[in-house]
């Protein structure tokens, strides 16, 4: 990567504080994201992706501790002020959830909704900002953009919030956008509406933050991908290398997982042996190491280090392929 | 894009709910009665009619008395409207009073939650701990009695359920997604709580408040009754329930009228209150 990143993250860990005991949420997760790239970061309910990004925002629950650093064009985001956080979030980060049933409010009309940001920032009159509500939601492919102002979101159907929300997003035309899981609640047409407007959002050099579980929509739009297991990074390449030759053997076991029309036999779809580690389980190792095909004795003893080599890094004490020993 | 969206909206529907019109029709009738009946009657509400014998009489229109008149022989007619606009006076603002104070620290704390959360629903509880007959009975040692002395009282008891019942709510809405956007569109804490969480809260609110109002007009009834609200001559439909009571078997319309009058008033308030709650929820269509 040549050009400085726009969101550099070392080391974050998250942890949550419960009855139970700490669960590690995220662990020592370091990585970059390029001015205009788009990272996909994949990985089950429950390895932390989500929570990754909510760190980097400030939108983790009270009884979260992070460590680690999170920089935006330099500015440390973990631990800032409201204040500064506030002045980061919203105009050059901004942020997607993955429910558009629940992420408008539901007593403000979709006009009132869109212009809110700019009216509270003092950077529109309330012409200015009707008129580039108006063009965000023609910009997300919204028919009758002009009614639709008027409208409240229990009008809309779920694709058509989903829209609005990512209009919303990119009102103050951010940077950096963090969709998270946001086709997942919605159906597949659906999908690939959405997706076609995320992808087209791109085209302003927008750089983007998709968090996913669906490798297909990894394929579609993302330039690198970053997989994650039990709140680990385990891999991250350019999708087109990972979906070639998956270095870490959990990467390998989830492009297996994929159904393939293609394939000759319709049998049983594959699946990975397992499951996940439970929250707070402390696992010795890799914690991948009671699922995997390829597992060593050292891998039982000791956690691997992510190894980065030109253009992806692996955790695994027995890559499929060894990046950082590739020329 | 109108600043009124929400409300007008509300407005329409409501209109088109029967029950609540009628109410509405009859509440503003009651308003107007109570407003206009004890400047246009010939009798005063302290004025007795020494040309009755006895002097409690029943209802007549011989004899000018429409409603009758109470055991000293004054107009009832007068004294029920005039009753009515202390009660209603009383309950509105002390209804207002709490649910300004209770709204904006209920969602205050909800939002916020946390150790700010803590300290303020600890003081809410301190102040649910001191019996309130007895703080209302210091506040008028202090302050001498008066109208407004009781309008402070009732409205600074009433915010405590109202800050409890919109702090839950809050915490609720806390989790929604849509805070969680609001806050990543990088909107201070004051406008979420203002835009995103008041008006989510409003539907719970208007019903709790047609239910505080009619609390508050016994509330006031028993404060009345202890010699602590409202004093004579001046009246409330409380007072005038609770004399009435004591004639209630030599002269049963003391009873009857300003009785009919409270539970009319009730009833009108507890339809508004379903039609709003029904209006304000943009789902309704």
């Amino acid at each position: 990567m040549t050009a400085a990143p726009l969101l550099s993250i070392r080391d974050l860990s998250v942890d949550f504080v419960t009855p139970r005991g700490r669960v590690q949420a995220v662990r020592e997760a370091s990585l970059d994201v390029a001015p205009g790239e788009c990272l996909a970061v994949v990985g089950e309910s429950g390895s932390g992706k989500s929570q990754l990004f909510l760190a980097c925002l400030g939108l983790l629950a009270a009884r979260a501790a992070t460590r680690g650093s999170a920089r935006f064009q330099g500015q440390e985001l973990l631990g800032a002020s409201a204040a500064a956080l506030n002045a980061v979030r919203g105009t050059r980060i901004a942020m997607v959830f993955q429910d558009p049933m629940n992420a408008l409010t539901p007593h403000l009309s979709i006009g009132r909704q869109l212009g809110e940001v700019l009216l509270d920032r003092g950077l529109a009159s309330p012409l200015e900002a009707r008129e580039r509500g108006l063009a965000a939601l023609q910009g997300v492919g919204l028919a009758d953009a002009d009614s639709r102002l008027r409208q409240y979101p229990h009008e809309l159907s779920g694709g058509q919030r989903q829209r609005v929300a990512i209009a919303m997003a990119l009102m103050t035309r951010p940077e950096l956008l963090i969709a998270d899981e946001p086709t997942t609640a919605l159906d597949v047409t659906v999908q690939a509406q959405v997706l076609r407007v995320l992808r087209r959002a791109r085209r302003d050099g927008l750089a983007m933050v998709l968090i996913t579980h669906d490798l297909g929509v990894v394929a579609g739009i993302a330039d690198r991908v970053a997989i994650m297991y039990a709140g680990r990074i385990v891999e991250i390449a350019p999708v087109r290398e990972l979906f070639a030759a998956p270095a870490h053997p959990y990467a390998a076991a989830l492009l297996e997982a994929v159904p393939r029309l293609s394939e000759a036999s319709v049998g049983r779809l594959r699946s990975i042996e397992g499951q996940p580690p439970a929250p707070g389980e402390i696992v010795q190792g890799c914690a991948f190491a009671p699922r995997c095909a390829d597992v060593a004795e050292i891998c039982r003893r000791e956690v691997p280090s992510l190894r980065p080599g030109a253009t992806r890094a692996v955790a695994c004490h027995a890559p499929r392929i060894r990046p950082d020993l590739e020329s | 894009m109108s600043e009124g969206g929400l409300w007008s909206e509300a407005g329409r529907r409501l209109r088109t709910n029967r029950a609540a019109v009628v109410a509405g029709g009859v509440l503003a009738l009651l308003v107007l009665a109570s407003l206009l009946a004890p400047v246009a009657s010939p009798h005063a509400i302290d004025q007795v009619d020494w040309t009755l014998s006895p002097l409690a009489s029943p209802p007549s229109l011989a004899n000018g008395h429409w409603f009758g008149t109470d055991s000293n022989g004054r107009d009832l007619f007068v004294r029920v409207w005039s009753g009515t606009q202390v009660s209603l006076l009383v309950a509105v603002l002390a209804t207002l009073v709490s649910l300004a104070i209770g709204v904006a620290w209920g969602a205050t704390a909800g939002y916020l939650g946390g150790r700010v959360d803590d300290w303020m629903m600890r003081f809410v509880d301190v102040l649910y701990a001191l019996p309130y007959v007895f703080f209302v009975i210091i506040l008028t040692v202090v302050f001498g009695r008066s109208l407004w002395l009781i309008f402070l009282a009732i409205g600074a008891v009433g915010w405590l359920t109202m800050a409890r019942i919109v702090r839950g709510q809050a915490l609720a809405l806390r989790q929604r997604e849509f805070v969680a956007a609001a806050i990543t569109l990088g909107l201070p804490a004051h406008r979420i709580i203002a835009r995103h969480i008041v008006p989510n809260v409003l539907g719970t609110v208007v019903v709790y408040a047609t239910l505080t109002v009619p609390q508050v007009i016994l509330f006031e009834s028993f404060l009345s009754f202890l010699g602590l609200g409202v004093q004579e001559p001046l009246t409330s439909l409380g007072r005038l329930v609770a004399e009435g009571a004591l004639e209630m078997e030599t002269a049963p319309w003391q009873l009857l009228v300003p009785s009919a009058v409270l539970a009319l008033l009730l009833l009108c308030l507890n339809f508004l209150g379903d039609g709003l709650r029904d209006a304000l929820d943009p789902r309704a269509d």
